[in-house]
């Protein structure tokens, strides 16, 4: 029994040191650790919602394991009332407790999915840097239009300037996926999704397809360099150099299955490319009728 | 008629309201596929891919036809309900032989309609629109062409058996099936050929 | 003649795919040898394959929910296997082996180990509970059953000839579209989904019928038993988001299969439709695995804890007000797909609203419990373990029904951890109580109780350890689905869940032996009164296992504790003055035979083979038509037959008691 006692104490103990570390990790987790005002309020919104619910979580835990240790079979002292069935006033109490968590959480909710809808753009004294997303089997291509250039696994971007993204698919389904910015939004072809996202400080952050979308999508993801108003001209300059252009047959052969793409530039683009993969799904509709919003 | 029968057409009778009520539900089900087909049409009616829109497409005239042919045969469908309750299976099986022929009829004009758009380019792998169109018109169809092998074995049940309880319970639940199926005539031609022409 | 099938379709790709071909048709012969050997094959079909008996039926869907049990764990644990090495494309697997892993995990497990396990125990118990001899539509019943055979026979052989899907479980197009997916892969999974889902729709209308109409007298709705009302709460929704379902697999195989443009990226398609049907079913459907269970905790809860149900009431109000609202909430499966902020606002809150009833019942299941007098059986613990584990999920729930928050979690591994969370110790873990509660009623002899504990302790823990990480790798980011990653701190934490994994394979060999020691202890543990846990409600009034008629005389009921109340009115185990004679539906082979031809016209339609696909159809037709006009199934038991059996079960109470006494 004694044996039993100090192996479940080891377990706990190793338990209990996993869920510290695990806990300690979690602080620098890319969803925890936001580094922009997009990401950091829905971040707060999932804290704020957390400490909510703990409000009836725990409770309910507490509750269960105290009645099922004091209510057991061999405690006879305990009081028995095995008719004892109805109780309109405690009916009331669990019926409007949760009603009245949940009407708080819907508030919350209201507003917030109103705030932080993906279509608006932040508000800024800057005009927000205008960024085309294409996503294709296993890459993502980034189309600057006031630049004239465009990139390859990587989406560089000025700290403290709003950023504006219109996201396409050139392929099926893709889901653009920042945690540390600004969440996600689905990539689909012949469609125009938006998202904004705004990084306070220079860093580079993971971003990845999270959607699953075939052989190559574990390698399907880029960086996002956020850099300093100079070091961003200068990296576009840099950009402007390189040997590539991205014009039609470029883009045809960029467009083909492939893994693991390196970082790529390219100095110049096919004008309207953005829109004319857009167009290559709808085809003469008189509008993308499909598109979720216009 | 011997005891055995007679026991047996009680009984019958007991599992009648049984097997109605999950006849409906079934309806109601049916209900939900006809209801998600509706909604895909209205959703896809532009997605036309640059081919032909219901414009180019659709006959009212053709469409007004198949939707009398479909009303008068629930009618007819109903003198055969009512003399099955008299008790005159000879006139059940007259009305159930003319329903069937309508209904036929019906079947017949919707299947040259089909063969005349696969043949001018617009069969239903055309465009997203005509997806929806084949698809939705075309179970419609085939639920009346299902309804029309159901007619032949219950004039074939009502000439060997009779108008046993068991066999007037199967014709009740072929008139919700048969009128069921009107219904959602009416809303095709509403929803998908008289909006397609104005 | 072949359609697209040919030697290539052998699964010769990887060795490890030819392993699980291997396994597959091992396992196969093994049985069929072992039924040869026993002698067995005209019992089996005589008394089984052919029976309409609702019992029966259940047994038999549950057997195949456990032999699936099995095949979908296998699945988990190779992924947490391969997820646990696969840092910097290490690992043992390739995509689209793993692909093709996760697809039929997910497949597996809701489709043909959840939902036959839930029918199974409806189809078992619900009869007994509201005091009918049997369910309203026998055929249909047995019907329903093979038509959910074929389809994880489809699932099964996929694993032999060709390959299975790789679009995982929910099949999303344009990926599981016929230019990204040209293979037979997610055909087998279309096929397999559309012909069993024909099968739960039957269900669904079959019970609705049955619980409506076929009540004992007495019976009341409001004096029908909570597993009777989650049951027909579920059965409704069976019957009408099923359909959905079938629309969804529909079009999606016309696209595939002829060429149209429903989902399709160009054309005029509209990939948007489908997440929108295909969730309009499976939100639902989330309920209709999960109400069954929360019966199961409402009966076990009140029969170990000797008290009556607290607040039944607003447990029925509970569950009719999910089983409505769960067709309110589908939206929220796609926050991310750019819908304004109105229709996300509006479905957030509806998902919401969901968990105010289903907080209620977790109050009810706990006041239960205060003032009881608790008996810790396997039964009881599986429920309290849902208790506290459940509320976890339904907090991570409330946090993703938060679309801004939604956009921070979605498609990552929180996501998977949350419906895990719900469907393992919410659904799983009651259907489990079930099992080890009404085995007794099914079998005749109780399940070991120490196996049982073992097994359960086990789920438990390995479920904690397997997807607390899970959680963490969510806020760290991690997509679901990813065969091989970069970052090594996430490493750590699937290792722990890979062992998770572990632990709950030990939790399954538990269960293996619980059922080895049960059936060899079958002697020792009979139950003999039909009633070995002091129960409340009618299925313990007829005997362990109860007669094909299951009561002589149909009970008269006048409490929502109808047995409990007869023990205490003193009239439980009374002797009717005479019995009468019993009508009982006739075993029919059309069963079986249509589960066949569905399997061969699925096959058939998977592999292009026309002709095969057409003389399917028609035999399937036939056999309808045939069997629609027999107005002869039925057969009697006469009372002398009755009075036998009845006066056998007399004598062996008589024993029982005197032998206690």
């Amino acid at each position: 029994m004694k044996q039993a006692v100090d192996k479940l104490l080891q377990v706990a103990l190793a338990v209990g040191a996993v869920l510290f570390v695990g806990a300690c990790d979690l602080r620098h987790s890319a969803v925890l650790d936001p580094k922009g005002p997009i990401a950091l309020a829905e971040r707060d919104l999932l804290r704020d919602a957390f400490y909510v619910m703990m409000l009836v979580i725990v409770p309910v835990i507490v509750l269960t394991l105290l009645f099922a240790w004091r209510y057991r079979a061999s405690n006879t002292r305990a009081v028995y009332t095995p008719k004892w069935a109805d109780s309109a006033r405690i009916d009331a109490v669990v019926w409007l407790i949760p009603a009245l968590i949940v009407i708080a959480v819907a508030v919350l909710l209201w507003r917030s999915t109103h705030k932080l809808d993906p279509y608006r753009e932040i508000a800024s004294s800057t005009a927000p840097l205008d960024v085309q997303v294409v996503a294709q089997d296993w890459k993502w291509l980034f189309i600057y239009p006031e630049q004239g250039i465009a990139t390859v696994n990587q989406l560089a971007i000025p700290n403290g300037r709003p950023v504006s993204l219109r996201i396409t698919s050139d392929t099926v389904m893709n889901s653009f996926y920042v945690p540390q910015l600004a969440g996600q939004i689905y990539a689909m072809a012949g469609m125009q999704t938006r998202l904004q996202l705004l990084a306070d400080q220079p860093g580079k952050f993971v971003g990845r397809n999270s959607m699953y979308s075939g052989g190559g999508f574990s390698d399907q993801h880029f960086e996002v360099v956020s850099l300093s108003p100079g070091d961003f001209d200068a990296w576009v300059a840099k950009a402007k150099q390189a040997p590539g252009t991205l014009d039609a047959a470029a883009y045809t052969a960029l467009a083909a299955k492939s893994r693991s793409n390196p970082i790529a530039y390219y100095s110049a683009i096919e004008p309207k490319l953005f829109d004319s993969i857009i167009a290559k799904y709808t085809h003469s509709h008189a509008a993308p009728v499909a598109a979720p919003r216009r | 008629m011997n005891a055995a029968v007679t026991a047996r057409d009680s009984e019958a009778a007991e599992t009648h309201e049984q097997r109605a009520l999950g006849f409906w539900l079934y309806l109601m089900g049916d209900a939900v596929i006809f209801a998600l087909l509706f909604a895909t049409y209205v959703i896809m009616v532009n997605n036309t891919d640059g081919g032909p829109g219901g414009k180019q497409l659709f006959d009212l005239r053709n469409a007004a036809l198949e939707t009398a042919l479909l009303l008068v045969s629930s009618t007819t469908f109903g003198f055969a309900s009512l003399c099955s309750k008299t008790g005159n299976r000879g006139a059940v099986l007259f009305w159930l032989l003319v329903t069937f022929v309508l209904g036929a009829g019906f079947v017949f004009l919707e299947l040259r309609e089909f063969a005349g758009m696969i043949k001018a380019g617009a069969g239903p792998d055309r465009s997203g629109f005509l997806s929806a169109f084949f698809t939705l018109v075309g179970t419609h169809g085939l639920h009346v062409s299902m309804g029309l092998t159901w007619i032949l074995i219950m004039c074939g049940q009502v000439m060997m058996k009779g108008l046993s309880v068991a066999v007037t319970s199967r014709l009740f639940r072929l008139g919700l099936f048969w009128h069921f199926l009107d219904i959602a005539w009416v809303g095709i031609f509403s929803i998908v050929y008289l909006p397609g022409l104005l | 003649m072949f359609g697209r099938l040919t030697l290539d379709a052998l699964p010769l790709y990887s060795a490890i795919a030819a392993g699980g071909a291997a396994v597959t048709i091992g396992g196969a012969l093994v049985v069929a040898i072992a039924i040869t050997w026993l002698g067995a094959w005209r019992y089996l079909w005589t008394d089984w394959l052919t029976s309409v008996d609702h019992k029966r039926i259940g047994i038999m869907y549950i057997v195949l929910a456990l032999i699936m049990l099995l095949r979908g764990f296998v699945d988990a644990i190779m992924m947490r296997a391969q997820q646990a090495m696969a840092l910097n494309a290490g690992g043992y697997l390739p995509p689209e082996h793993f692909d093709q892993i996760f697809s039929s995990h997910g497949t597996i497990m809701i489709f043909f180990m959840a939902m036959p396990f839930m029918t199974g125990l409806i189809n078992i118990i619900v009869p007994l509970q509201i005091g009918t001899r049997d369910v309203a539509f026998p055929f249909l019943n047995s019907l329903s059953l093979w038509l959910t055979a074929a389809g994880a026979g489809l699932v099964m052989v996929s694993l032999v000839i060709g390959k299975f899907s790789t679009a995982g479980w929910t099949g999303y197009p344009p990926y599981s579209g016929v230019e990204a997916n040209p293979g037979v892969g997610v055909d087998y999974w279309i096929w397999a989904i559309l012909i069993s889902g024909f099968g739960s729709t039957f269900s669904g209308i079959n019970f609705v019928v049955t619980i409506l109409k076929r009540r004992a007298p007495g019976m009341t709705l409001m004096r029908m038993t909570p597993f009777t009302w989650t049951a027909l709460c579920a059965s409704v929704l069976m019957a009408f988001a099923f359909p959905a379902l079938t629309v969804a697999c529909g079009l999606l195989a016309l696209d595939r299969t002829f060429g149209m443009h429903f989902f399709t990226n160009a054309h005029g398609g509209n990939m948007m439709n489908y997440p929108n049907l295909f969730w309009i079913w499976g939100h639902p459907e989330v309920y209709i695995l999960i109400l069954p269970a929360f019966g199961v905790f409402s009966e076990v809860v009140a029969t170990f804890s000797r008290k009556r149900l607290f607040g039944y009431e607003s447990l029925v109000y509970a569950t009719a007000a999910i089983a409505i609202l769960s067709f309110t909430v589908w939206l929220h499966h796609f926050f991310t797909m750019g819908s304004s902020a109105n229709v996300n606002a509006f479905f957030g809150i509806t998902t919401m609203v969901i968990a105010v009833p289903t907080g209620v019942k977790v109050f009810n299941w706990l006041l239960t419990m205060y003032r009881g007098r608790i008996d810790f059986h396997p039964s009881m613990m599986w429920t309290i373990g849902f208790m506290i584990t459940f509320v976890i999920g339904g907090m991570t729930g409330v946090l993703l029904a938060i679309p801004p928050a939604d956009f921070l979690m979605h498609n990552t591994t929180f996501l998977v951890a949350h419906f895990h969370n719900m469907i393992i110790p919410g659904v799983l873990f009651g259907y489990l109580s079930g099992y080890m509660y009404w085995f007794p009623k099914a079998f005749g002899f109780e399940l070991n109780r120490g196996w049982g504990l073992a097994s359960f302790w086990c789920w438990l823990i390995g479920f904690y350890l397997a997807f607390m990480p899970l959680y963490i790798l969510g806020f760290k980011g991690m997509p679901r689905r990813m065969e091989q990653y970069n970052d090594p701190s996430w490493q750590p934490y699937l290792m722990v869940a890979a062992f998770g994994a572990f632990v709950v394979l030990i939790g399954i060999a538990c269960m293996v032996m619980q059922l080895y020691v049960s059936i060899r202890d079958r002697r020792k543990t009979a139950d003999v009164s039909g009633d070995p846990f002091d129960g409340r409600t009618l299925e313990w009034a007829t005997s362990s296992p109860p007669p094909a008629y299951n009561f002589a005389i149909l009970p008269e009921v006048r409490d929502r504790e109808a047995f409990l109340d007869m023990k205490e009115r003193g009239v439980a185990y009374r002797r009717p003055a005479a019995y009468e004679d019993i009508h009982l539906p006739k075993n029919s082979m059309v069963g079986v035979a249509m589960g066949a031809f569905a399997f061969a016209l699925g096959f058939a339609m998977i592999w292009h083979i026309w002709w095969l696909v057409a003389a399917c159809g028609l035999a399937m037709w036939v056999a309808m038509i045939a069997r629609s006009s027999d107005d002869d199934s039925e057969f009697k038991v006469t009372a002398a037959e009755v009075k036998l059996i009845e006066d056998a079960r007399y004598r062996a109470l008589a024993t029982r008691t005197g032998s206690r006494k």
